[in-house]
């Protein structure tokens, strides 16, 4: 047969010598490579105390984000939701009545606006598609969880905090 | 004995067509169809004395007719101008129309606020898609804007003249629709704007609503459905009613969501306008699927992003945990409305008058 690289080594089949029964040698031959990796650069990081640095274009979890005077900036356009290949995006829109000026920068806004984790791929579309500014991805993961319905982010997970307003978060 | 009519020979970018007498270029290229159709914004075939006024149909006469084969020294609008036998037209072939094709819609951008992540129209609007086709992305216009006030005309219909291009084809439609035309053009120049004197209401005569589907921006929307959602989310199905009104075809679209109808329009033709004109009663006051008999899903256009989502020849795949698990239903299924505040199946979004509001939905944890 012909072989397809000249690397092949024919195994020995020999039986084993008396010295090599007491497989000693071996034995201080292996321990000699397990302890030689303590000198060796570590290939982890101890996880929650320490992170690795994240790539500059690494997508995680969505924010929805305000304007400088705290306003929200999503004015429930869409186009984030029909960019979603996963159709992951849902929302429902409002009109801001007089008066609410100072929570919402348009005269449309969203009232619900909610992020299905579970069929998100954090492709990064909606932050792509997004005429307002209003969505960005963060240099965070989704928490896991045990739970399915925990993963259905409302705009009280995404929604940044207001620096202005703070919210009063009452469950 | 009918005499027979002498038909004109005109040649559109090259492709020859005959067309009777008195046709307008306009009207000769859609009998071509096809790319050399000119776009059109204010000329409305539906409404008589409608065109000239927006000026994106301009055209290049290249050979005015047969008997007098000079060009036309200028562009013209092609809705305006009538056909001469011989005569030799150039749309797209032409670089000088294509250019000024190009400044007419700069400038029907000018005063427009490009707020088509608010504005309802979006998605099916004449200026979206003609400012993606013809225009540039830039602008060299320097100065503010002018604004106007939102204003409710009638109990279903609102005006953001904030958007208007003043094509006047909402004036046209309540002349011919309508005995009693309530508003009009003010002022004139720069500061001319739709708006009815003080204040009237428009919903005094029966096919007002008119207005909202002859606009071809989004500055008359429909206040029924007024941000309720995007047109690329509802699904257009053609329906029929029998209406009382004798005037009232009582065909339509109905944008549906599942079982909701968010917004009633009239059909429209591939060049925007409508087919045939539908009352206020058809169009505002009847929302449940009880009233309609449906025809089936409309036709439409592939590019359109309305087309997005609606797919030809559905198959539902079949639930297979129950034959997986012999027989057995599965116990652990998440329905996504325990979870999910969008889309409760107890909240119809269409069944609240005008847009909704702050108030109408239940608070969540203090934060809308």
């Amino acid at each position: 047969m012909q072989t397809l690289t000249n690397r092949a080594i024919p195994v020995d089949r020999r039986p084993m010598t008396f010295w090599e029964k007491m497989y000693l040698p071996a034995i201080a031959k292996g321990m000699g490579i397990t302890l030689s990796h303590i000198f060796k650069k570590k290939a982890t990081v101890n996880y929650p105390e320490e992170t690795r640095p994240f790539s500059p274009v690494f997508r995680g979890l969505h924010i929805l984000n305000r304007d400088e005077e705290g306003r929200e900036r999503c004015t429930a356009c869409g186009l984030c939701a029909v960019a979603c290949p996963a159709e992951a995006i849902t929302m429902e829109a409002a009109e801001r009545l007089p008066g609410e000026e100072h929570l919402y920068r348009e005269e449309k806004y969203a009232a619900r606006y909610e992020i299905n984790m579970l069929r998100c791929i954090f492709c990064g579309f909606c932050e792509e598609a997004c005429p307002k500014e209003a969505i960005y991805m963060t240099e965070t993961f989704a928490p896991s969880n045990y739970a399915r319905k925990s993963f259905i982010y409302g705009k009280d997970d995404l929604l940044i905090p207001d620096p202005k307003h703070p919210i009063t978060v009452n469950k | 004995m009918a005499e027979e009519k002498k038909l004109f020979k005109v040649k559109i970018d090259n492709i020859p067509v005959e067309v009777e007498p008195g046709t307008t270029i306009l009207n000769a290229a859609r009998m071509i169809g096809g790319d050399v159709v000119p776009p059109a914004m204010c000329y409305y075939s539906k409404l008589q004395g409608s065109g000239g006024k927006c000026r994106t149909c301009l055209v290049k006469v290249s050979k005015g007719s047969e008997a007098d084969p000079r060009p036309m020294p200028k562009l013209v609008a092609s809705c305006r101008t009538t056909v001469m036998d011989g005569m030799e037209v150039a749309n797209i072939t032409s670089p000088e129309v294509l250019d000024a094709r190009k400044g007419v819609v700069e400038f029907l951008l000018l005063n427009h606020p490009l707020d088509c992540p608010v504005c309802d129209q979006a998605g099916e609007c004449d200026l979206q898609d003609l400012s993606y086709e013809h225009g540039v992305s830039g602008t060299r216009f320097e100065f503010k804007r002018r604004t106007f006030e939102k204003e409710d005309i009638g109990e279903h219909i609102k005006l953001h003249m904030t958007r208007c291009i003043l094509c006047y084809r909402c004036v046209f439609t309540a002349d011919q629709l309508t005995n009693n035309r309530q508003h009009g053009i003010l002022g004139r120049g720069d500061h001319s704007e739709i708006s009815t004197y003080i204040k009237a209401s428009l919903d005094q005569t029966n096919f007002i609503g008119n207005v909202i589907d002859v606009c071809p921006v989004g500055a008359l929307t429909d206040r029924t459905a007024r941000f309720k959602n995007r047109v690329w989310f509802l699904k257009p199905v053609d329906a029929l009613r029998e209406c009382h009104d004798p005037n009232c075809c009582g065909k339509t679209v109905l944008w549906m969501r599942g079982d909701e109808i968010f917004r009633v329009t009239a059909r429209k033709d591939k060049y925007g306008e409508v087919e045939a004109f539908i009352c206020d009663t058809c169009r505002f006051e009847k929302k449940e699927p009880q009233d309609w008999v449906i025809e089936g899903p409309r036709k439409v256009a592939r590019y359109s992003v309305i087309s997005q989502g609606h797919y030809v020849g559905v198959h539902k795949p079949h639930e297979t945990v129950a034959k997986v698990m012999d027989g057995r239903q599965p116990k652990l299924l998440m329905n996504i409305h325990t979870v999910s505040e969008v889309n409760q199946p107890t909240v119809d979004l269409s069944k609240i008058e005008g847009p909704a509001h702050s108030n109408d939905f239940p608070k969540h944890n203090g934060v809308q």
